[in-house]
């Protein structure tokens, strides 16, 4: 299938490029948690700019998908941009910016507020897929490490934070242990959203392009954020409520309204800023 | 002001409209074309083919141009376009030692069969900036022109002397900025600055006394002596450990996903498509004390060499073309002891093109990479693989340190409100401890 304005396959890469990337996929939805390498191709963006959810989402997605691409929980950020409008012409599929309306929705840095529904795809982009590579820099490493089960490294970091900081200091990208088994980087997105992986009904599927790994969290999987028992997890949450839309609920972007230090709060999810907005929420 | 996180479609289109703008730069002067690219920026097309994988100096040429000259962003797009070509098969192995060399030095025998060949090169020459470049030469004969028409003629009809014994055993730098191909199209070279037209055709002379001699003037390119590899001596000698086929199928970086440790076929397809500047610093720091390799360069071959394929209906090979190559062998510190007897080590380097440094570092990170297998201890970053494999695509490097100008609200939100919640339990610590 060749959509005739680009030249290129439908969702550009090839049918083989495709079929190797989701042997992959079958792999690490059997393993969950477990990163699977592939062999990542060259795509016309950079690599670190979203290049393997943009090989995965090429490759699960069919003409009758409906794509949502957000970077920061916004549709409308350049990146998301460009991104939705790659397969636009590439594949010639629908696009949407509605949570409810999208099959795949390929995300950088956020989980929309709107909970998933079972048939959803999130596609993640993933810069650095290695839960233990700040511990420890060697792939070959923290390969025999999870191997092996071995994940002493990661809470005595966790209990170092601890000690010196009275809680455990990871803000975003903060680990998981998927299915009892693997511990895993959900992306970096805020521990706000870490709670929404857990047993969520949709497929999440990971894409690491320029490390070239793939993994993935199949619905209703536990995905249990990492803690100890006398330091329990707990994820953000704001004194404020949402500027435009009054949510108490959603992860809030910090705007710098003056010089002053005026500061204002607002959803990061756009869209689920503004369908609340549409339903008659609080409005400025 | 909400407003301000949106970057829209509209946006974006501007701005890849005024890069284009910037791409053509002043209007009035006419736009530069691929065959000027290809044939006066050669270097850089090399360069472009050589870490974008690919062989098409048509394809490198528009990458340039498209790139603004910005190299790196040039190998990217080449790479991208790569990614989508389909994929026939693999050639036959490179025969280099059949190669129709354009240039051949060997620091580790004064003279050897074959020669050694200086051809193009910047080495000879003094850097200092040639203000005659500065003016454009008129293709069309001026008087300047017809001059350089005319010593380039000369040096044509020279030629029979040049395969004479020089002398002095070793060639002034004459022909070195000159392209090969000056002295068999003499309307060419008069697009040639004038500072070098003599006896451009020195540059396929055979340059030591007595292989001269021995040897009957190359009327053209294809009479070239033949070059063995400078290293068959020592094998032949059991000097330099040997290297063969184990008739293992190589991997293939770019097909399958890699898992540490890698192989040498690997690690080598890995350090060919290397950023030259990274392999450059390694390279460097290796010899510098941080790895321990300064080698011997055994031979440095610069030519062209054919790319033969069996297609699977026909079942034989098929020529499918020249490929201009840079190969470089050195021969290092001895490897050896106990039963072994001691012999001379090897580091390897190819690129495509004329691509002498990139060749040169290759070989030196190839050896020092080797450090394991040959029982050294691991001191520098050019002997840790992972550290090498990991670091050395510019595709890669680049993409990913420049991802950081792309919004990270989000995470950084998290991180400000983490540090707002630690410094509001420091003060209120500190607040308990006074009480």
């Amino acid at each position: 299938m060749t959509t005739e304005e680009t030249g290129y396959n439908f969702a550009y890469l090839d049918e083989d490029s495709k079929r190797m990337i989701r042997r992959a996929i079958l792999k690490a939805v059997a393993l969950p948690g477990y990163q699977v390498p592939f062999a990542g191709r060259e795509m016309p963006m950079p690599y670190g700019w979203g290049t393997g959810g943009i090989q995965v989402t090429a490759s699960v997605i069919g003409p009758d998908d409906v794509l949502k691409v957000i970077d920061q929980g916004s549709d409308d950020t350049t990146n998301a941009v460009s991104i939705r409008s790659f397969f636009a012409k590439t594949a010639g599929v629908a696009t949407t910016s509605r949570t409810a309306e999208a099959s795949i929705i390929q995300t950088r840095h956020r989980i929309p507020e709107r909970p998933l529904k079972s048939g959803q795809i999130m596609v993640y982009q993933v810069p650095i897929p290695e839960p233990l590579r700040w511990l420890e820099p060697s792939e070959a490493e923290t390969r025999t490490l999870h191997a092996l089960k071995e994940y002493g490294l990661m809470y005595v970091k966790l209990y170092e934070d601890i000690s010196r900081h009275g809680t455990i200091a990871s803000s975003y990208d903060y680990p998981v242990e998927v299915f009892g088994r693997h511990i895993m980087s959900p992306s970096p997105i805020p521990r706000f959203d870490n709670p929404k992986l857990d047993r969520s009904p949709a497929l999440h599927l990971f894409g690491a392009g320029r490390e070239k790994r793939i993994y993935a969290i199949p619905p209703y999987t536990p995905a249990r954020s990492l803690d100890f028992e006398d330091y329990p997890f707990a994820p953000q949450s704001w004194s404020q409520v949402c500027a435009l839309c009054g949510a108490a609920d959603s992860y809030l972007d910090e705007v710098v309204m003056d010089d002053g230090g005026q500061r204002m709060f607002v959803c990061s999810d756009s869209d689920y800023c503004a369908s609340r907005l549409e339903k008659g929420g609080r409005t400025q | 002001m909400y407003v301000a996180v949106k970057g829209g479609e509209k946006a974006i289109d501007a701005a890849r409209r005024l890069m284009d703008k910037r791409r053509r730069g002043a209007p009035e002067l006419p736009e530069i074309s691929l065959e000027q690219i290809r044939e006066q920026l050669g270097l850089a097309v090399d360069r472009v083919m050589a870490e974008g994988s690919l062989y098409a100096p048509e394809l490198a040429a528009l990458a340039v141009k498209q790139a603004q000259g910005d190299l790196v962003e040039a190998i990217f797009l080449l790479r991208a376009s790569r990614a989508a070509f389909p994929r026939f098969g693999y050639s036959l192995p490179v025969d280099t030692a059949a190669m129709r060399v354009e240039r051949r030095i060997s620091g580790t025998w004064k003279d050897l069969p074959g020669g050694q060949l200086l051809g193009p090169t910047f080495d000879y020459a003094h850097r200092l900036l040639d203000y005659r470049l500065a003016r454009t030469q008129k293709p069309e004969k001026s008087v300047e022109s017809a001059e350089s028409a005319e010593s380039a003629k000369s040096a044509e009809s020279a030629e029979p002397e040049a395969g004479k014994p020089p002398s002095t055993p070793v060639p002034t730098h004459a022909g070195a900025a000159v392209p090969t191909h000056a002295a068999a199209v003499p309307t060419h070279a008069a697009a040639v600055p004038a500072h070098a037209p003599t006896a451009s055709a020195a540059a396929h002379a055979p340059t030591s006394t007595t292989t001269a001699s021995a040897t009957p003037p190359p009327a053209d390119e294809e009479s070239l002596p033949d070059c063995p590899k400078a290293m068959s001596v020592l094998i032949e000698e059991g000097l330099l450990e040997l290297e063969e086929d184990d008739g293992r199928e190589p991997g293939d970086i770019t097909r399958q996903p890699v898992d540490f440790p890698l192989d040498r076929p690997e690690r080598l397809q890995n350090l060919a498509r290397s950023d030259e500047g990274f392999a450059l610093a390694l390279a460097y720091s290796s010899q510098r004390g941080f790895g321990s390799v300064h080698p011997f360069v055994s031979e440095l071959r610069q030519g062209a060499a054919l790319v033969e394929f069996i297609p699977e209906e026909l079942g034989f090979p098929v020529v499918l073309g020249e490929m201009e190559a840079t190969e470089c062998e050195t021969v290092n510190q001895f490897k050896g002891g106990g039963e072994t007897p001691p012999v001379f080590t090897r580091g390897y380097g190819l690129t495509f093109g004329r691509n002498e440094r990139k060749a040169l570092c290759m070989a030196i990170v190839d050896r020092a990479l080797r450090a394991e297998e040959l029982g050294e201890e691991i001191k520098g970053p050019a002997q840790n693989q992972e550290f090498v494999f990991s670091h050395s695509d510019n595709v890669e490097a680049a993409g990913f340190v420049s991802h950081i100008k792309l919004p990270h609200y989000v995470d950084f939100q998290a991180e400000l409100s983490m540090l707002r919640q630690l410094r509001k339990a420091k003060q209120n610590d500190d607040r308990g401890d006074r009480i």
